[in-house]
């Protein structure tokens, strides 16, 4: 399996559907824990990243997540766009002239882009944010390598989440919650869910390319 | 004289259009920016908080109050676009927006470095406003 920029295109292609589809969930959840904007910013960063991305070809995957990164930071208001831009931007990094990579190459970008998110975020594990997704997500990308099934990528995602629901805020509005923000899922690690699940959705379709 | 700047960043455009008036009636020989909202919604954006860190920054430093959580967040982002994040010249202050920028735009406005005039609004932290109270 080889992922090159044309994949990255579908990625986010598919991502904006979902978040198009899914805006009103995500803006629930938000309105439970934080200032309700969760939706309505992930739906406009997405749609200018495709705006931006159909237009334009480009050389290597680098040079893709970088206008990526930088067009979610420009248009997403609130936390998300630095943390979703710093992630994506660290994947520019780390993919930089390459024009595909394959699974480890892929695992140990996500690595470093998880790094900037809890960097930027100050946040860890177990404080009710995106990295309760992203660090699982990551920690099994890693150990799985080419031997990565898709479905276990959609399964776990989805479970991670679920777990937010017990857990206390500590970073965030939510956090002004304290307590009270048991009993919800995070919104951050719900579209952390979306946004993998998109990626495994092209990653199958790459696989079933090759096989067939 | 040439004195510190500050940078003022909150999610609502008028808090921080509103303070920088405050402040500017204080001492209008500090040079102040203010970076508020996204877009005009509510939010912050870390391009919009660039180009407010790069209207008033000079060698003798910036001092950044914020509001919120991902105020500080895109602040760190812009400063780092800038090249700016060694600590040295633009220093964030840990301390409430209001009570602060004044603390801040007072010792800066005497002449106060840039680790003085964040650390005049960062004891704004401890600051009593009822006599008496505790």
């Amino acid at each position: 399996m080889t992922f090159d920029a044309a994949c990255g295109k579908q990625w986010m292609i598919a991502m904006n559907k979902t978040v198009q589809e899914k805006k009103d969930v995500l803006t629930e959840l938000d309105q439970a824990v934080g200032d309700g904007d969760h939706g309505l910013n992930m739906a406009r960063g997405f749609q200018e990243v495709v705006n931006k991305i159909d237009a334009n070809e480009y050389e290597d995957l680098g040079s893709f997540f970088s206008e990526v990164g930088m067009t979610l930071i420009s248009t997403v208001g609130g936390a998300s766009g630095p943390l979703y831009g710093t992630a994506f931007i660290k994947l520019a990094a780390q993919l930089k002239g390459r024009k595909q990579a394959d699974l480890p190459v892929l695992a140990a970008a996500f690595s470093a882009a998880l790094e900037g998110i809890k960097a930027r975020g100050r946040a860890e594990a177990g404080d009710k944010t995106m990295v309760d997704v992203w660090e699982p997500i990551v920690t099994h990308l890693l150990k799985r390598g080419e031997l990565l099934q898709v479905e276990e990528l959609t399964r776990l995602a989805q479970e991670k989440l679920e777990e937010t629901k017990n857990l206390h805020a500590k970073k965030g509005r939510a956090a002004y919650l304290g307590k009270r923000s048991i009993g919800h899922l995070d919104p951050g690690a719900a579209s952390s869910v979306y946004l993998f699940t998109a990626f495994a959705d092209v990653l199958k379709g790459e696989i079933d390319n090759e096989q067939s | 004289m040439s004195r510190v700047s500050l940078l003022l960043i909150s999610h609502s455009h008028d808090i921080v259009n509103g303070l920088k008036s405050l402040l500017n009636q204080v001492q209008p020989e500090v040079n102040i920016a203010a970076a508020g909202g996204a877009d005009g919604d509510i939010g912050t954006n870390a391009f919009t908080i660039k180009t407010a860190l790069e209207s008033i920054y000079s060698e003798r430093g910036v001092v950044i109050l914020f509001d919120l959580g991902s105020a500080l967040i895109n602040a760190e982002l812009a400063v780092e676009m800038l090249g700016l994040d060694d600590g040295e010249k633009v220093i964030f202050a840990d301390a409430p927006l209001v009570e602060g920028a004044y603390a801040a735009v007072v010792e800066a406005g005497v002449g106060g470095t840039v680790e003085e005039v964040a650390a005049a609004a960062e004891s704004t932290k401890q600051l009593q406003k009822i006599a008496g109270e505790k």
